[in-house]
Formats: structure tokens, sequence, C-alpha cells
């Protein structure tokens, strides 16, 4: 078999491996460190992490597409993850949902034109209590007002 | 002098501004040439006065809150350093009643203590658990936490006891003790809570588990959504390991536990045991038939104990006072404290520890004090998205396994989220559907198709296509998926849809809309 790797990318994450591939079920920390790296999985990546840990790469396929994590290819510059669940819904977020949506021009799971923000819905930040609730880039924000995630979505336009 | 001020770390305050509330009060005490130490503590749980900021006084701590970056310098001009009053001021955070009528066993500490000092851990009664469990033999722990009468706080509320026999008597070279820390419900967070507030409870209680059973390796599985647990929960990992409460001798035992995090992908199926494990075994998230049960074949086809983190974090207190004590709380069958965790529509949402047997009128009405909208509470769904909705006619059901289950509804992981009287509950059960469609593992079939048909069901009766025959067919279709799934979330998704519509008929009949005319 003759695998075209492209060596910067085959590399890397080759490297990754190694580093991790003696823990016990090891896949799912090394997608999320290769995802790390790139900001996604890359396909390139796949027949790489499937030869070290002697899967197929039919597998790797399969565990990389279940998890809404994982991404077959790169985000904006920012990612804004709305939280989508019932404590947010009962406290107004799917009006906030539209507004963020119209402000930023796109839909869940878009990516704005200038390539600053990539929106994404999140089922859950464990922050019920202080709903409506976001995480922009990592960083979490809760009880979001019109005029808050407004702030928000200016930030991320950064 | 310096003078201690606690601002939390936890998530929930983070998200509200506690680290810009941190700098604010840095800067501020620098300008005037004060001397303040802050410590990150863990939250209490008044989550409506967060970011709270504590000052101790004397032996007190004096609450404020919730504390903006801008209310920084009046706070410091009215004497903030002397506990002095200002309109934020609730006076001593224990005597607020929100926290001092409740019962705090499992989160004793949560708050109170700076989560990663293992000195605070011990002074307020840590490892002590621990130390009592080395003393015991495996069966004597075993037969401790069943006689405790402690059940699985992650939701189906199976004994924890027979589970930890089962793996004790269990054949195997290898054992692991797994924590379901993949809690994906929507208003839940106490395991969250936990884990960066007291996250050396969770390790004493897993490790615990391990000496109860002969496992000497455990797994944390937490989400993705939750980076501070995860930093806070390392970290405690690597303190603990580094003072010898993990590794090859557990406080000098001659036995071996040790531990790691490890972090899903945003699959909320993964919260179901069998999933959970095959995630982390680095498949796909995918549902097993059982049995064989976890505990005879579990992680890599070894006996695992799989817990949830509340199950798990209150082992220690269990072993602590004994299980006497921790059983004389509750009511019937479930026994013990539940940490109810109030959320969504509410004026005081957060965290709320009691025994068994509250009613839920009293915890809406009561302790959440009604909407924060202040509109009429019209529906309250109990248990997470695959809980049940709650009208104000069986608010006085008491918060009880069997109570729930009686009034075909679940508590679940315990979590309560309240809406006002605007949310229309047709459009709620064609999020439980659709939420069900998004997430399922796809292995079998009621919960696969019947959460897509479901949608498409919801939807026609919300365009008032045929609506008394499509809301025979839910009724069917939910029949279909709560009988013939593999697991709950296909399985449970229909206690919403079903308790909607039995309660909440009128907003299921509306209004046929006319089409426009071509």
């Amino acid at each position: 078999m003759n695998l075209h790797v492209s060596g910067d990318i085959g590399t890397r994450t080759l490297a990754i491996i190694d580093a991790m591939k003696d823990l016990e079920g090891p896949l799912l920390p090394i997608l999320h460190e290769v995802q790390a790296e790139f900001g996604y999985v890359p396909q390139e990546s796949l027949p790489v992490i499937a030869k070290a840990l002697n899967l197929s790469r039919a597998e790797v396929h399969g565990v990389v597409t279940f998890y809404h994590d994982f991404r077959d290819h790169p985000t904006g510059r920012h990612v804004l993850k709305l939280c989508r669940a019932e404590a947010c819904q009962s406290m107004g977020g799917d009006a906030i949902a539209d507004r963020v949506k119209a402000l930023l021009g796109i839909d869940f799971h878009q990516t704005t034109l200038d390539g600053a923000v990539t929106l994404e819905p999140v089922y859950c930040l464990g922050l019920c209590s202080c709903a409506p609730s976001a995480m922009l880039d990592g960083a979490v924000h809760a009880r979001l007002d019109a005029a808050s995630a407004a702030e928000l979505v200016q930030e991320a336009r950064r | 002098m310096t003078v201690r001020i606690y601002v939390p770390r936890d998530a929930a305050a983070v998200a509200l501004g506690a680290d810009r509330v941190v700098a604010a009060i840095e800067a501020e005490a620098a300008a005037r040439g004060l001397d303040v130490a802050i410590v990150r503590n863990g939250s209490r749980g008044l989550h409506w006065v967060e970011p709270l900021v504590e000052v101790v006084v004397g032996d007190e701590r004096i609450a404020y809150g919730p504390v903006k970056p801008s209310d920084v310098a009046s706070l410091f001009d009215a004497g903030l350093l002397s506990g002095a009053d200002h309109p934020l001021c609730h006076g001593a955070t224990k005597d607020i009643p929100f926290l001092k009528q409740q019962t705090r066993l499992t989160f004793a500490r949560c708050g109170i203590t700076d989560p990663l000092s293992l000195d605070d851990y011990r002074r307020y009664r840590g490892l002590t658990g621990l130390q009592k469990a080395i003393a015991m033999a495996p069966e004597e722990i075993v037969r401790e936490v069943t006689d405790s009468g402690l059940r699985g706080r992650g939701g189906a509320g199976f004994p924890t006891g027979i589970k930890w026999k089962t793996v004790l008597e269990a054949a195997g070279e290898r054992k692991y003790i797994v924590c379901n820390a993949d809690e994906g419900d929507s208003g839940t967070f106490a395991d969250r809570m936990i884990m960066e507030g007291d996250p050396f409870v969770l390790i004493e209680g897993m490790a615990i588990a391990g000496l109860a059973t002969g496992a000497t390796k455990g797994f944390i599985y937490t989400r993705s959504e939750y980076p501070h647990a995860i930093a806070a929960m390392s970290e405690a990992i690597e303190i603990a390991r580094r003072e010898g409460i993990l590794g090859p001798s557990v406080l000098g035992s001659a036995r071996a536990f040790d531990m790691e995090v490890r972090v899903g992908a945003g699959a909320y199926v993964c919260g179901e045991e069998t999933a959970l494990l095959n995630s982390l075994e680095g498949k796909r998230g995918i549902v097993r038939a059982k049995p064989p049960l976890p505990a005879h074949k579990g992680l890599f086809d070894c006996p695992t104990v799989i817990n949830n983190v509340i199950s798990l974090a209150s082992v220690p207190v269990i072993l602590d006072r004994g299980a006497a004590f921790y059983r004389d709380f509750g009511m019937g069958r479930s026994r013990g404290t539940i940490p109810i965790q109030i959320a969504g529509n509410v004026k005081h949402g957060g965290l709320y520890e009691t025994a068994f047997g509250l009613s839920l009128g009293e915890i809406v009405d009561h302790i959440a004090g009604g909407t924060a909208t202040g509109r009429p509470v019209k529906a309250v769904q109990v248990g997470g998205p695959l809980g049940a909705y709650f009208p104000r006619a069986l608010f006085d059901t008491p918060f009880d396994y069997e109570a729930f289950a009686a009034k075909d509804g679940l508590i679940g992981h315990a979590g309560i989220v309240v809406f006002d009287d605007t949310v229309d509950m047709l459009h709620q059960v064609r999020f439980a559907m659709e939420f069900c469609a998004i997430e399922s593992c796809g292995k079998c079939t009621p919960c696969r198709i019947g959460s897509t048909r479901g949608v498409e069901v919801a939807d026609r009766i919300a365009q008032g296509i045929e609506p008394e025959k499509n809301r025979e067919l839910l009724g069917d279709l939910c029949n279909t998926m709560k009988f013939g799934s593999l697991c709950a979330l296909g399985g449970f998704t229909p206690y919403p849809v079903l308790s909607a519509m039995a309660h909440f008929p009128e907003d299921f009949s509306p209004a046929p809309r006319v089409e426009a005319a071509e």
C-alpha cells in the first residue's frame, strides 16, 4: 500500500502518537492532541494513526466522525459556542442564538466569510443556573442578554 | 495585616466575571496600599450571587455579591476589608438561608476550602475516610457502603455497594474504577462543581473504591465542555500522586491505586456507562448490550466499577462518619443526601444539598424563589433532557427515586429546570426528539429512526396536520422507543414527550394553520 502522507502533517502526527501510544486506549487522547495541533483532524493523519495503533483506516475514520468535537476542516480564528439545551432555552437562549446568527450573518456550523468566527451549538456547558451561556475559544460566559451577546460577537470579530 | 478574600474559581463564577473581579480587587488594594491575599475557592453554590466575594473577618466570612469589577471601588470605600455593610453585603455567608438550611455532606468542603490545598482538605476531615478504609478488609468497606443505602447518583439509582460487591467477587487480574463525569444533562452541574471545588474528595472516593474491590487503576471520564474541571482535577491528581495518596502504596498501605483524567469529545451518549467504556477504549461511543455487566466485563473486558462523580464523592463521608450516619438522612429507599441543582428560569439558582424528601413545590417556590422573569411557573423538567416535565399539579411529589417513578418521572442526576408560562411544550417535545436524533449512537433502531420520525410527527402537529391522529402516533412511537431501545437515551426520551402531552394538552392542539393560496 502506498500511503501518500504529506510530510509535515505525517511527521507531526507521528510525534503526537509517539508521546501517547503507551496510554491505555490511546485513540481519543491522540485525536484531541492532533486537533489541538492542527485545529482539525487532517485526513492525512488518519492512516498514520491507524498504522501506529494497528487499526484499520476505516476504524479510525469511524471514531473521528462519531464525535461532534472532531472536525475535518479548520475553523475560523475564533469559535463561538452557544448552549442550546433546555436550561438556556428557559432563559431566552433561542432569541440570543437568533440575534448572534443575525449579527454574524451565519448559521450554526458555519464560518463568517472573513474567517473570523465559527458558530457552533453546544448542548450544555454546566452553567444552567446562570443561563443563557456561551463559550468563546474556551472562555465561558453566562447570564447573556442581547447586549452582552452583541459584545461577545464583537470580541469574536476581532 | 493581610486580609484573606475568597473569590471562586468555579466556571460559573468565572463565566460571570470572577477573574475580572479578582484583578479589580488586586488593583484597588494595591492603589490603596492594602494587603490582601486572594484565595480561589470552589463555589458555595449560590449562583445568583456569583461572583461571590467573601472577606475573612475574625472567625467569619462576610459575603458580597454579585460583584462586578465596577463595584470594587465602592466596596473598598464602604470598608470591605472589615466586613462593613454595603448594598451587596449578605452578612455572614454561613447564615444565608439558602446555605444554612442545607445538609452538606458530599459538598461539605466545596466553596470553603482552596480546592488544590491538601492542608485545607485535611483540616476539614479530608482523608479520614480513606485512612479508615485502609484499616478495613475489602468486604467490610463494601458492607459499609451497602449499609449506607447509597444509590447511584448518575440517575439509575442502583445500590452502589452491590455494584462494588460484584466487582470484588469477580475474578480478574486487573480491575478498574471508572468515574462517570460525563455530565451532559442540561440543568446539572454538581459533578463539575465537585471537580472544580473539591477534587480531592473524588480522588479519595475512587481510592476507597479501589481498596474495596481490588482495582488498581481509575479513570475519570469527563467532558470537553468542562475545561476548568479538567484542569482542577488533573492538578489535584498530580498533587495526590506527589503526596503518596495515589501510586504504588496508597497512604503507605502497600496497596496500589492510580488514576487519570480522560476527556470525551462532545457525545452525549457517552454518559451511558457502556458507551463511555467503549469511548475510553478508543472506540465509537456505541452502547453495548447488557449482559455482560460492566462489573463482570467492563473496561478492556476487565471487572469494572462504574459510578457517577457524586456517588464516589459521597463515599469518603460514609467511611468517615459511618453507614448509619449517612443512612439516617432521607426517606424510604432514598437514603442520605442529594445535591439538587436548581437551574433555568429561577430567581435563586444553584446547588442545594439536602436529605431526600423535599417536595418539588418547596424546591421551586421556596428555595428557588420562583422564576427569574417573575412570571408564573408552567413546567419543571426534572432529571435532564430525558426527564419528565412536571406541572404545578404534581408539585407535592417528594424528591425520592420511587416517588418520582410513581409519577412517570425520574430524579436522574437531580437537576431541575424551571420554565415560565411562555414555554411552548410542543416546542420542547420537538427539541427532545431532535436532541435524541442528534445524539443517538445509532446502534438500535427505535432510538436512531424513532427520534427522527418523532421530530417529523411533532412538526405535523405544529402545522395542524391531522393533529389527533399524529398525537396518537407520537404516543405509539414513544411506546416503541421506551420498550425497544437499548439504553436510556432512546428509552427515556419518551419521558419528556409523554409528560408534556399528558400535563399540557392545550399546547398540542394548535389552531390549524391556513396556508396562503397560491
